[in-house]
């Protein structure tokens, strides 16, 4: 598929005795969607924090175009060009739309002065471009006055206005309705077709499924399979493999449901 | 990746230019009523004192149809001007600083040592700013480095300074009497057409601070690191260091206010700035800046800061007894709460 965005290299964290994550190996090719599954306590959010320069992990390499990083932080992998649309969407509501969209990369001229008339621009812009306009609201709008639904679409307008090469987004479509949950997937598609890559981390396994061109399962800590889409049939045979995973004697019953299901 | 790749984000729900353009045009539908909600607070502010102000004309309209009430004021008020502002960029940031009383003694007696020495008053100036710059930047560190309680933390170093001062003067003041000689006098701290100089400099750091808080990045980030700071540590932002720069902040204000309160008096008392902590903290919250941090007005606390210096003023002068101050300083403190907090809503 071309070249390796990132890569992390047996990537371990820990906060204190408790291992996080115990030696992650993931990359990320230009141009490509990995599902990133995992049940709760799996390490998503450390690895996606890790992946955004929010944490530091205690050992393990990471690679930014072949280039071992270092001295990694948040605003390094934001200039790296890796943006984060975070679970919480990390939006400071008593802000305007525009000062969120340039949180931590104000635009400004001569002494750090605000290019304030470019900046609305800009944020215009951006949010016409993902779809997100109203006559309600403007780049003025507080954003504690938006819905669920627009807070998403500043939160991804503000990952995309640098042309990041890779957008993580985490549990995108939680408390979405169907048809913002819709406009999200619309979104991921456009990423791609631009050549673009994405992470997309899913608790509903059949989003990840519908969307992702490779599955990577998170279990503890570590990597317990990576599969390119042509591996994997259904997302029940991820489902199943998660439980598996999760139960590797077997739960008595389940196994049986789920095959019962398939038939059916 | 080549321009041909680039995404065809154009097509989604709106239409790239043209119509949607005009629908975003606006902030609001007038510029009127965009001006008044932007600035909802500050004007709110304006209200409450411009109705004390008809309180206290009603009462004793002769006195206060005298310039020298308000000559008095306005030497006063540059003072306190110099500490509130910055202080609404603390309060935004999320933090408090309660310190800054004896960062004013400590800078203003640094001025007072150089001017006695025999140096230019710029010169002492320049040293007090200094001494402000370094006890912010000392009080900030330890407050974000430390890991403390910015409200416990700037309380004992406001006690630890103002003891070292105590400590080292014995309780003596200093008199500074080849100061009203001086070019820094003239320019910092006479008058022009019977106007105190000072108010001048005030409105001048007041405008300049108003558009550091409005239009510079600096202000934005504090805005941002007090609204949420776990975001804007996401998005790359050194929380750390925006919270240690409102400090050092406070520190330059209270230099400069400092350094302008020695030169009203030609004297340097070792308690220099002690009564200013209640009347300028009273200021930043009178003046509608809410206590969670993330919002705020620099413009409504320099309003909230005349407000409070016409309440002692204005409450002798329209014939009451001292005795009434405090009960009014209160009344006006709660007053001005309870509007602002039917006048903005906190979003979450």
């Amino acid at each position: 598929m071309g070249e390796r965005i990132i890569e992390l290299r047996d990537i371990k964290k820990s906060y204190g005795q408790v291992y996080a994550l115990g030696g992650v190996n993931l990359s990320v090719d230009r141009g490509e969607v990995v599902g990133l599954i995992g049940d709760n306590g799996a390490g998503k959010s450390t690895l996606i924090k890790i992946l955004s320069g929010v944490v530091r992990p205690t050992s393990g390499e990471i690679l930014v175009r072949g280039e071992p990083v270092t001295g990694w932080s948040a605003a390094r992998s934001r200039d790296a060009g890796i943006e984060t649309v975070f679970q919480d969407r990390a939006l400071a509501v008593q802000q305007t739309i525009v000062r969120n969209i340039f949180m931590g990369r104000e635009l400004t001229g001569f002494l750090g002065w605000l290019k304030v008339n470019k900046e609305i621009e800009e944020a215009s812009r951006l949010m016409r471009e993902i779809g997100f306009t109203s006559k309600v609201f403007t780049p003025h709008s507080i954003v504690g006055q938006l819905s669920g639904g627009e807070r998403q679409g500043v939160a991804i307008a503000r990952a995309i206005y640098k042309q990041a090469e890779l957008i993580i987004l985490d549990e995108p479509t939680t408390a979405l309705s169907l048809t913002e949950t819709a406009k999200v997937f619309h979104f991921v598609r456009q990423v791609r077709a631009s050549g673009r890559s994405i992470l997309f981390i899913g608790h509903n396994i059949h989003h990840v499924f519908d969307i992702a061109d490779r599955f990577v399962v998170l279990d503890r800590g570590k990597v317990a399979l990576t599969a390119d889409r042509s591996e994997v049939k259904s997302a029940e045979d991820l489902i199943n493999f998660m439980e598996d995973v999760a139960h590797p004697g077997g739960l008595p019953g389940l196994h049986e449901g789920a095959e019962a299901e398939q038939r059916a | 990746m080549s321009k041909a790749m680039e995404p065809d984000l154009q097509t989604p729900l709106g239409r790239a230019s043209g119509q949607a353009s005009k629908e975003w045009r606006h902030p609001s539908d007038n510029w009127l009523r965009g001006f008044i909600l932007d600035n909802r607070a500050a004007l709110g502010t304006l209200g409450v004192f411009i109705v004390m102000m008809a309180a206290f004309m009603i009462a004793n309209p002769t006195v206060f149809t005298t310039w020298y009430l308000y000559s008095s004021v306005l030497t006063t008020l540059p003072v306190a001007l110099f500490v509130v502002v910055p202080l609404v960029f603390v309060v935004t940031c999320g933090e408090i600083d309660l310190s800054f009383p004896a960062t004013m003694g400590f800078a203003s007696w640094v001025f007072a040592l150089v001017v006695q020495a025999g140096y230019d008053p710029f010169l002492g100036i320049a040293a007090a700013i200094l001494t402000g710059t370094l006890l912010g930047f000392l009080v900030g560190s330890l407050v974000v480095y430390g890991g403390l309680s910015s409200l416990i933390a700037t309380l004992g170093m406001n006690f630890l300074l103002r003891g070292l001062i105590q400590i080292i003067n014995e309780g003596k003041s200093t008199a500074l009497t080849g100061l009203s000689d001086s070019w820094a006098y003239a320019i910092f701290s006479s008058q022009v057409w019977g106007i105190p100089v000072q108010i001048f400099w005030a409105i001048a750091f007041v405008v300049f601070s108003a558009l550091l808080y409005n239009r510079h990045r600096f202000g934005a980030q504090v805005k941002v690191v007090g609204d949420n700071p776990d975001s804007a540590k996401q998005m790359g932002i050194d929380v750390k260091r925006v919270r240690v720069k409102v400090f050092v902040f406070v520190g330059i204000g209270a230099a400069i206010a400092g350094t302008f309160s020695v030169m009203i008096n030609f004297t340097w008392w070792p308690t220099a700035g002690d009564g200013y902590l209640l009347p300028v903290l009273a200021s930043v919250f009178v003046g509608g800046t809410p206590t969670w941090g993330g919002i705020g007005t620099v413009v409504g606390g320099a309003i909230g800061a005349v407000t409070v210096s016409f309440i002692q003023t204005g409450v002798v002068a329209a014939g009451l007894s001292g005795f009434y101050v405090q009960f009014f300083n209160g009344l006006i403190i709660i007053l001005s709460l309870l509007g602002h907090k039917w006048n903005q809503a906190r979003y979450r």
